[in-house]
């Protein structure tokens, strides 16, 4: 029975996070006074969003063996993008949005192109393009904050109000959990991470569906970052960067998502968002300090890569059982 | 049986090789190799390492182009340009490391990169309960047994991807199947349900099959005929019943004492 249950996580990683998810309201509800109070629930809202909606790209990407450090930058850069269109360039406030996502969607084409084409390891071309982008964004910004163009009614849809970058956040997880586990495209990414050269033999283009993920994955951050822009009503040239990428990919891999690609679920990564985002709280409310929050972060994503590696070893130990 | 070899003899052959020669730099890897594959047969390709089975089993799948030589396949002359236009005249070849993803289910595998769909319009959605309807039929129609068709194939024997892997090539609609060493590192049991399967196949006249093999036991048990290649060329054509594994290791020998120029 036990080690049914048992077997039911090893499958089912999402359950495995949703009990220490779980365990994690219960404990900081009775260590704290004011857990469930109305404002908690928005600041959970509002820290787990842009995070999440970065992390549905992540983990497309490290499923097929990829990764994109630039996500954050793309968040920065983007918001800018969507800035300056909807200002210097006249666009509709919408047409800037559109132009701003425009602008990730080409730089993960770029990222994917020099990885996939010219076969620079994923982990360099997009450390690369931190830089990058960090540059161009304090260049073309002029290293000054800016306030948030656009109108009520835009404002109100794109997460003026409250919970609404939550929405979209919901909205994005729904749709990308259908992308990967219900269509070919999904399949194929799996398929892609999970053996590279026998999909390439079956007749997946590969380059192909990595090309689209990095594509993905940094529209996505473009997303995040015009998001919080409108949000915050200010867009700032160092918003976002690597802190918020390393959420994603710390809360992907919290979420049962593989670093050597191959396995992962949109679900699982959405529940590690707020697992950070309940830590986060709970730690505040606690009075704990940042420096504590990082340290428990940092154990949470080295226990996480722990148990999947291990997890790894004993489902091939199973198969060595299944030959006898 | 005689009818059927009799059809056999009016059908054009599935494959035929002319005077194929290849090199690889200062390598000849085929010196003039004419083969025919006749439809619905299997014919074992056996050799030494070295000899050109893999060249002429990758240029047979538009891996690699010939030097010279003419291929025809179904009696059409034919350049295979890749292994994709190969697999387009209905050739496939399942390779030794079987182009399986270990992680994905039995049923996707089957169906990896043909996978059905369903939905409206342009918004199509992976139609799994037909794949798991036709790829559960299909298995127990050529009698390949799993598990579970919902397991991970990471968890099935050696023998049971192999099946696998050759029921999603006949599935696909292949007729003329490569199999690369099908019984390579494979427990007795195992290698007895691959050569059960291949048996399965060829009664069913609906394909035609190259195997490649060392042991020339199990090539007399799942082929009709042998061909024995040599320093890239045929040495012996015959058909297995006129042939005995004594006669096939004397040649084999024989060729091992003579100096190995030709």
């Amino acid at each position: 029975m036990g080690w049914r249950v048992a077997g039911a996580f090893v499958r089912r990683r999402e359950a495995s996070i949703g009990v220490v998810l779980l365990a994690l309201v219960i404990y900081f509800s009775v260590r704290t006074d004011a857990f469930f109070g109305q404002e908690n629930a928005r600041v959970i809202a509002e820290f787990s969003a842009p995070i999440a909606i970065i992390a549905a790209g992540e983990v497309m990407l490290l499923i097929c063996g990829e990764i994109d450090l630039s996500a954050g930058n793309v968040y920065a850069f983007s918001a800018w993008i969507f800035y300056f269109g909807a200002t210097s360039w006249s666009l509709p406030i919408w047409l800037a949005v559109i132009a701003g996502l425009i602008s990730g969607a080409l730089v993960g084409l770029v990222n994917g192109l020099i990885t996939v084409l010219v076969g620079v390891p994923s982990f360099i071309t997009t450390l690369g393009m931190i830089f990058l982008l960090n540059g161009l964004t304090l260049r073309i910004s002029g290293a000054f904050p800016v306030e948030t163009p656009g109108g009520h009614t835009f404002f109100r849809f794109f997460g003026g109000s409250p919970y609404a970058t939550l929405y979209w956040a919901i909205g994005v997880i729904v749709v990308m959990a259908i992308l990967l586990g219900r269509t070919r495209w999904g399949l194929r990414t799996v398929a892609t991470g999970g053996n590279l050269i026998g999909a390439s033999e079956s007749g997946v283009n590969v380059r192909r569906i990595k090309i689209g993920n990095f594509v993905i994955c940094s529209t996505l951050g473009a997303l995040a970052g015009i998001l919080e822009g409108v949000r915050l009503t200010s867009i700032q040239p160092l918003q976002g960067g690597t802190s918020i990428m390393f959420y994603a990919v710390a809360a992907a891999v919290i979420g049962g998502t593989s670093l050597f690609g191959g396995s992962g679920t949109i679900i699982g990564a959405a529940l590690g968002v707020l697992v950070l985002a309940v830590l986060n709280l709970g730690f505040t409310l606690q009075g704990v300090s940042a420096y504590t929050f990082d340290l428990v972060l940092g154990m949470a994503i080295i226990l996480s890569m722990a148990f999947n590696v291990t997890l790894e070893r004993v489902r091939q130990s199973g198969r060595l059982g299944k030959l006898s | 049986m005689s009818a059927a070899a009799s059809e056999a003899q009016a059908a054009p052959d599935a494959i035929r090789v002319e005077n194929i020669r290849k090199s690889f730099g200062v390598v000849t890897a085929l010196e003039d190799v004419s083969l025919r594959l006749a439809h619905g047969e299997v014919l074992g390709l056996i050799g030494d390492n070295g000899a050109g089975k893999s060249t002429l089993i990758k240029i047979l799948t538009g891996f690699h182009r010939p030097d010279s030589g003419r291929i025809f396949v179904h009696g059409e002359e034919v350049q295979l340009k890749s292994v994709t236009h190969a697999r387009s005249l209905g050739i496939d070849t399942v390779f030794q490391d079987l182009a399986l993803v270990p992680g994905m289910s039995v049923y996707h595998n089957m169906f990896l990169n043909r996978e059905l769909t369903h939905g409206i319009g342009p918004l199509r959605f992976l139609n799994n309960r037909a794949m798991r309807k036709r790829s559960r039929e299909y298995l127990d129609d050529i009698g390949v047994r799993v598990p579970s068709i919902e397991a991970e194939v990471a968890r099935m024997s050696g023998g049971q991807r192999q099946a696998i892997a050759i029921a999603r090539s006949t599935h696909s609609a292949a007729q003329i199947i490569l199999l690369d060493e099908p019984l390579a590192a494979m427990g007795a049991r195992e290698g007895a349900l691959i050569i059960e399967l291949i048996t399965e196949l060829k009664q069913r006249g609906d394909v035609s099959i190259i195997v490649i093999a060392h042991n020339y036991v199990h090539v007399f048990e799942m082929c009709d005929r042998i061909n024995l290649l040599r320093n890239g060329r045929i040495m012996l054509d015959k058909r297995s019943d006129e042939t005995s594994v004594e006669e096939l290791t004397a040649i084999v020998a024989a060729e091992y004492r003579a100096p190995r120029s030709a």
